[in-house]
């Protein structure tokens, strides 16, 4: 989340529609905004769409704004219904239906297999393309429900707090959610790191 | 052994709380304990907590293409008020 300089913004003036103030919700936001919609889509050209939309909406509803929430989190709020609904409908164009994940469900599964500590590799390691693609493919995998908590919590560093508004969940929920996806991500992230020893250290035997 | 792998099992479910620490505070010491005689629970923790760093780290580096931006403020009719 960002950290309001100095200077808070203006809510008033946002309601009146002053255009200095408005550019600089855009400038606070924008980058957040962008940020989440390429999680949520990984597509370049429909995150901006997201981002202009979620914008062009906010703009509109601003005066109906009662300020339940903190201004982020309503912004979130707005970008990640634009990025589901974009998904729905992609879902429908490719006539794929995805199993979502049930809260409940798999109560069994909660158990981490791969065992392997490869914390302790060289820094530049985790910053390569490849590992950064393999991040983003990751977090595709996860299903809509736990991939919006993850982005939100642990990339957006919201609170759990904060994450339960913009979703509408309660805490408890946000928190299981975060859970599975943070296990999910850590199993999915051993196995490929453990390829990569495997790969880095055969024929130096 | 059979009851040592169900006290891992047990235990972690709360290690997201711990990452995050919003444990409680009797559930975090026995955590604590369990963690310094259980490798692979040790193993666990870290490697979520090192998973939640690079996320982080990778995305702070993430910054939105400035033609992206100019985009969006024409969009808002707002390209004459940038500062
Ligand atoms: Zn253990």
């Amino acid at each position: 989340m960002v950290e309001l300089q100095a200077e808070p913004l203006n809510l008033e003036a946002l309601q009146n529609g002053d255009p200095n103030e408005q550019t600089r919700l855009v400038e606070l936001y924008s980058d957040c905004i962008y940020r989440l919609a390429l999680k949520m889509l990984a597509n370049t050209h429909d995150a901006e769409d997201v981002l202009q939309e979620t914008f062009i909406k906010a703009l509109k509803a601003l005066p109906n704004f009662e300020g339940r929430s903190s201004l982020s989190t309503w912004l979130y709020r707005i970008a990640i219904n634009e990025s589901l609904m974009l998904l729905r409908k992609r879902k429908l164009e490719v006539a794929i239906q995805e199993d979502d994940f049930v809260d409940g469900e798999n109560e069994d599964s909660i158990e981490a297999y791969q065992l392997l500590d490869w914390c302790c590799l060289p820094e530049d390691v985790f910053m390569t393309n490849e590992t950064r693609a393999e991040l983003d493919r990751q977090i595709q995998k996860l299903p809509e429900n736990l991939r919006t908590v993850f982005i939100l919590r642990d990339i957006e560093a919201l609170s759990i707090k904060e994450t339960a508004e913009t979703l509408e969940l309660s805490e408890t929920n946000v928190k299981t959610r975060l859970f599975r996806a943070r296990l999910k991500l850590r199993e999915e992230l051993s196995t490929y790191f453990a390829e990569f020893i495997e790969e880095n250290t055969n024929g130096k035997k | 052994m059979e009851k040592n792998k169900n006290h891992c099992e047990e235990l972690i479910t709360s290690i997201s709380e711990y990452v995050d620490g919003s444990i409680n505070p009797q559930l975090c010491l026995e955590l604590e304990k369990h963690l310094s005689e259980c490798d692979n629970c040790r193993v666990v923790v870290n490697t979520l907590k090192k998973t939640i760093d690079i996320y982080r780290q990778q995305s702070a580096r993430e910054k939105m293409p400035s033609d992206v931006k100019n985009r969006l403020l024409a969009r808002l009719h707002l390209e004459d008020y940038r500062e």
